[in-house]
């Protein structure tokens, strides 16, 4: 009586009433409307340009830029071409995003955490901290800082000078060591320090497994790290020889800066974005049902136990998907720099359109550029994603 | 020993509300000797979850003493954690951890709670899934459980921070019929170890095979208590014959 289990019938009914073969003609109609959307924009907009005589083409890329930029990783002169004024840009919106994104992340998750405290002033005052960053437009809020470090900042000419740093409208100069060879010793041990910090955490993970007793994961490795580091500066000779930063007649002269743009954005970035994380960080946790809570609480786990081995790794799944948005969000929006001036891609594609007239290029190297970092940034999400995925079946 | 230590849960006179005008609990008293099998039963809204959520300060009493193992329930944390360490609780729900593999569910407690090694936590967790029949389910995940396969997980995991006091809160109110027995059956097996259970539910066949005592509640308070055969042959109020002859009905 009873039946084998077998595989499954491997036949498709193609009929022409089946769903099969309805999805697939839709898809097709689909394609080919969009298609010739695309086509039709694309050789109107190419005639309209021709007709009017309007020169195309990515051959302007190496011709010389002609503009100065303000702030750069490294070194750029007006005669440089085109692609390098691009490829500065792109760095500098990166340098912008990958550091907002780290900030923004580790405080929103604390705010977010923060509005489940016990203690009724941590809960009110990440509650006000959300409702005051999330409702007032991130525009606003990046003049408000750059108006803040430019107003009230002492003119360049009597900067404020605390031990060897200098504070004032041109932003904040300190002492930048000189490059010498003995600093790669220090560099050296910074790296051996993490791979040592690594075996260290193994150790103590299977120490705890071994003997139950708990020892810092953070702390200690952070510690390898600098000691290992010291060590190797040492060893390379101690160079400590700095480009220490002095008043001239009309600026703060040499040194390391940081320009009130680029703190304007990255403060204002953070501090906007981090509202929304937080947000979503406190969403996420109370998606998780009460009786794990519950079962955690009878398990007699402490508070930040719960948290940590049972809240947030259920949390996340719920978490990820809109902090990719977030993080999406927060790369778009540093396109608002352009409005206080820190030369970021928008605002380096601006001057490059207004100088050369290829308005479409421009226009289109600007959204490559964003497509490209948006895209990466959701292909990773989206494994980590599935990687927290809890398993069903 | 005297009378006072052989009470392992010694409730005097406890009331909680729940806001300002629900009395859920309303002047408990209630010995509980060590070892004994207890099955509390009363209609729906009567207070026997919030009474034995209290055992543990799930809930929190707002009026008279809870004294569990000697030790007074109050808002000291120490005390909290002592008396959780000795109380496992299963739920209606199960609430097994659903990102973690059986095993860990149940190692997570006695390392983390308990600092006991990972090796010696694995291996009495592996005696405890034996103990409820389910040892080959040790690397799968909750989700890929059946509901009757998910309670007996969850008593293990009770059972292995070894507790003196075992709650149960309706075990077997949200399974299939068919899973009912499977989890039963372990618990009889509990009960016959000598444990001190107290099992909010409605099985009446457990009650009558196990527990040395049936607490009939309604409307916050203890309406009646005594031995299994005496309440079900010889009720003494109307509410509790009223209430038997509504689950018995059939």
């Amino acid at each position: 009586m009873s039946v084998a289990p077998r595989t499954p019938p491997a036949k498709r009914d193609w009929s022409w009433r089946s769903q099969a073969f309805r999805g697939l003609l839709y898809q097709i109609i689909a394609v080919v409307i969009i298609g010739g959307v695309a086509w039709w924009l694309a050789t109107n907009t190419a005639e309209n340009m021709r007709v009017r005589g309007i020169k195309s083409g990515f051959d302007f890329l190496t011709q010389p830029a002609g503009f100065d930029i303000g702030e750069s990783l490294s070194k750029f002169d007006s005669n440089d071409p085109y692609w390098k004024a691009f490829l500065i840009g792109v760095s500098n919106t990166l340098r912008v995003a990958i550091l907002g994104i780290i900030l923004t992340t580790i405080l929103g998750t604390l705010i977010g955490v923060g509005r489940f405290s016990r203690n009724g002033l941590v809960r009110g005052l990440c509650q006000a901290y959300v409702e005051l960053f999330r409702n007032v437009p991130v525009l606003l809020q990046l003049l408000m800082w750059y108006l803040l470090f430019t107003e009230f900042l002492p003119d360049v000419t009597e900067a404020k000078r605390i031990g060897d740093i200098y504070l004032s409208k041109g932003g904040i100069t300190f002492p930048k060591p000189i490059w010498e060879t003995g600093h790669l010793f220090g560099v050296a041990g910074l790296l051996a320090g993490c791979v040592v910090a690594w075996f260290y955490r193994r150790w103590a993970r299977s120490k705890f497994e071994a003997t139950g007793q708990v020892r810092s994961m953070f702390w200690v490795p952070v510690a390898i790290v600098f000691a290992l580091g010291v060590l190797g500066w040492l060893v390379g000779g101690a160079p400590s020889q700095f480009a220490v930063p002095a008043k001239g007649e009309f600026a703060v002269e040499g040194g390391g800066a940081l320009t009130p743009e680029f703190m304007a954005v990255l403060l204002g970035l953070t501090l906007y974005t981090a509202a929304f994380v937080a947000e979503v960080v406190r969403s996420g946790i109370s998606s998780v049902a009460r009786g794990q809570s519950e079962a955690a609480q009878a398990l007699g786990l402490s508070k930040g136990q719960e948290m940590q081995q049972v809240l947030l790794p259920q949390a996340l799944r719920v978490i990820i998907p809109p902090m990719t948005n977030q993080f999406l969000n927060l790369t778009k929006n540093s396109s608002l720099a352009v409005a206080i001036g820190y030369p970021d891609v928008v605002s380096i594609s601006n001057t490059a359109l207004n100088q050369t007239g290829r308005a479409v290029e421009c226009i289109a190297l600007i959204m490559l550029v964003y497509l490209t970092t948006s895209l990466l940034t959701s292909f990773f999400m989206n494994w980590y994603n599935a990687k927290s995925a809890i398993k069903e079946r | 020993m005297n009378e006072a230590t052989d009470n392992i849960i010694v409730f005097d006179k406890v009331n909680k509300w729940y806001g300002n005008n629900f009395h859920v609990l309303r002047d408990i008293n209630l010995n509980v000797r060590r070892g004994e099998r207890i099955v509390v039963c009363g209609p729906s809204g009567s207070g026997k979850s919030t009474l034995i959520r209290c055992i543990n300060r799930l809930e929190e009493h707002q009026e008279g003493h809870l004294i569990v193992d000697g030790t007074e329930l109050t808002d000291d944390v120490k005390a909290i954690d002592k008396i959780r360490k000795e109380v496992g609780m299963v739920f209606q729900q199960f609430n097994l951890f659903p990102h973690l593999t059986v095993l860990e569910n149940l190692t997570l407690s006695p390392m983390y709670v308990g600092k006991m090694p990972k090796k010696e936590a694995e291996e009495k967790a592996m005696t405890q899934l034996k103990r409820v029949r389910i040892a080959e389910q040790a690397g799968k995940y909750p989700l890929q459980l059946s509901g009757g396969q998910q309670q007996r997980v969850a008593i293990a995991r009770a059972l292995c921070l070894t507790p003196k006091i075992m709650l149960f809160d309706e075990p077997t109110s949200a399974l299939d019929p068919e899973m009912i027995k499977e989890v039963l059956d372990v618990m009889v097996e509990m009960a016959n170890q000598g444990i001190t259970m107290i099992c909010v539910t409605h099985e009446m066949g457990f009650a009558k095979a196990v527990a040395d005592r049936v607490i009939f509640m309604d409307q916050g308070q203890i309406v009646e208590q005594n031995t299994p055969h005496e309440f079900f042959n010889n009720p003494q109020t109307d509410r509790s014959k009223d209430f038997l002859s509504k689950i018995l009905g059939h």
